[in-house]
């Protein structure tokens, strides 16, 4: 299913979303890889607050290339989500329901995500030129010294995703391999 | 002897940086169509129909195809009659990596010591690979590598009992645990044969040679079709999300080997198989 939807991402917009969902994403999103990740879950650790308010946040795997003059950002693809795995249960925790990235997750974070009612989106890995063009404004907003992995406040719209794991734990790429394979037969 | 001054390399592998980010050869632009045009299901479409659309405006807006920029593989083939002059061949193949990545804003994507990381700021050193040949040409090409694919490449040394059908296992079961991860459909790039080393290497140059391109001995051309089929029978498909096209391309180097041994590599690599060769 095709559908349109503005952030922030409630646990009640969450719930409406299904694995195999075909999504154009409007609103407020903020980028991270491992090394800012580490850095939150240690400020978290010592009972710091985030550079951002987690609740019902999304948050993009992304380091994006250096933009270019008269450009928002550089070209801004995904990144393999599954090294986020060992963090992705405490940023849901405090509440940061959203993740868009690519590639498998672990079972600690599809358990997580049932708890929390958090959805897994997937963009389209290698695309980044593509996707730079959904994104309208960029702002540095932590970890500068981390250059493209720098904590970054963006502004999207409709920006191409696809639903890969929902809140219930459907998983697209277990359902969608199988859905094919069994129209060979 | 030819004398090659070596500011002409740093100023090749700094061009080769930008063009090879930014523009994708047309090998893989035509696998990747036809293969679109193969795909049955909506999602698959859906995916292949951007991957297209991405590499285009690439062109057109020269702009990085993926915001992995990569390592820098730097592969010379050095003829043996040439001279290089005016400084030190690895600091000018840096330079010109350092200058390309500055100058194309392409990411900086190097860490200094595995282990303790911290990036180095500039997209170096260079992963250098230099061969001497006959004849008095240099030839250059930039091969960027990114690491969604990268982490997704397997070594084993088989004993030789393992025959074809361990080396035929060995590929699908590395497709299988790559699954998602490496940004499919990918191109898949099998060395056989060599040392530990070598066999590695062979890998990498697998995805680099032309998609359209066959190994020259018949058994693995065939081989190579035979392997593509079959990881494409795999379903895992464009993403991840199921269809037809997990790979583009698979592409098998060989070398001669050990009596004891047979080693075998396998390089992954993402849609965005990009490479630039340029001979002065």
């Amino acid at each position: 299913m095709e559908k349109h939807i503005t952030l922030p991402l409630t646990e009640e917009l969450a719930r409406t979303l299904k694995a195999g969902d075909t999504v154009y994403l409007t609103g407020t999103i903020y980028t991270s890889r491992d090394a800012g990740h580490k850095r939150m879950c240690e400020a978290l650790a010592r009972g710091e607050e985030l550079p951002f308010d987690p609740q019902d946040a999304t948050i993009y795997y992304v380091g994006p290339t250096p933009a270019k003059p008269g450009q928002v950002i550089g070209s801004a693809g995904p990144t393999t989500s599954g090294r986020m795995d060992a963090y992705a249960p405490t940023m849901m925790s405090v509440g940061a329901r959203g993740m868009i990235g690519k590639g498998a997750r672990l079972p600690e974070v599809v358990d997580a995500m049932k708890m929390f009612s958090g959805v897994y989106f997937g963009a389209i890995g290698g695309a980044g030129a593509l996707l730079a063009k959904c994104i309208k404004k960029c702002e540095l907003i932590a970890y500068e010294d981390l250059g493209a992995e720098a904590l970054r406040k963006l502004y999207v719209e409709d920006m191409p995703l696809v639903v890969i794991i929902d809140s219930e734990g459907n998983n697209l790429y277990e359902t969608g391999r199988a859905e094919y394979l069994a129209s060979r037969v | 002897m030819r004398q090659v001054n070596v500011s002409q390399i740093t100023e090749t592998v700094r061009r080769l940086c930008i063009e090879a980010n930014t523009h994708l050869p047309e090998d893989v632009k035509c696998a990747i169509e036809t293969c679109r045009a193969c795909e049955d299901g909506a999602i698959a479409q859906g995916v292949l129909d951007n991957i297209i659309e991405n590499y285009n405006i690439a062109d057109w807006e020269n702009v990085p195809i993926c915001q992995d920029t990569g390592m820098a593989c730097v592969f010379l083939e050095i003829g043996q009659d040439v001279h290089l002059v005016g400084g030190d061949l690895r600091s000018a193949v840096d330079e010109g990596v350092r200058q390309g990545y500055d100058q194309g804003y392409l990411r900086k994507s190097v860490v200094k010591d595995p282990v303790r990381r911290g990036n180095t700021g500039d997209n170096t050193p260079a992963m250098l690979y230099t061969e001497i040949v006959p004849g008095e040409n240099v030839k250059i090409t930039v091969g960027p590598k990114g690491f969604g694919s990268e982490n997704m490449s397997a070594i084993r040394m088989f004993k030789p009992s393992a025959g074809l059908q361990g080396i035929k296992d060995f590929i699908l079961e590395t497709v299988e645990a790559a699954g998602p991860n490496p940004c499919p459909p990918m191109v898949i790039g099998v060395g056989i044969g060599g040392t530990f080393d070598k066999a590695a290497l062979l890998a990498k140059k697998a995805i680099m040679r032309p998609l359209d391109t066959h190994h020259p001995d018949p058994f693995y051309a065939e081989l190579e079709d035979e392997m593509l089929e079959k990881v494409n029978a795999l379903g895992i498909g464009p993403q991840g999300f199921g269809g037809r096209t997990t790979a583009i391309g698979l592409n098998i180097e060989t070398l001669p080997t050990h009596i004891a041994g047979m080693p075998c590599a396998i390089n992954i690599n993402c849609h965005v198989t990009r490479h630039k060769t340029e001979v002065l």
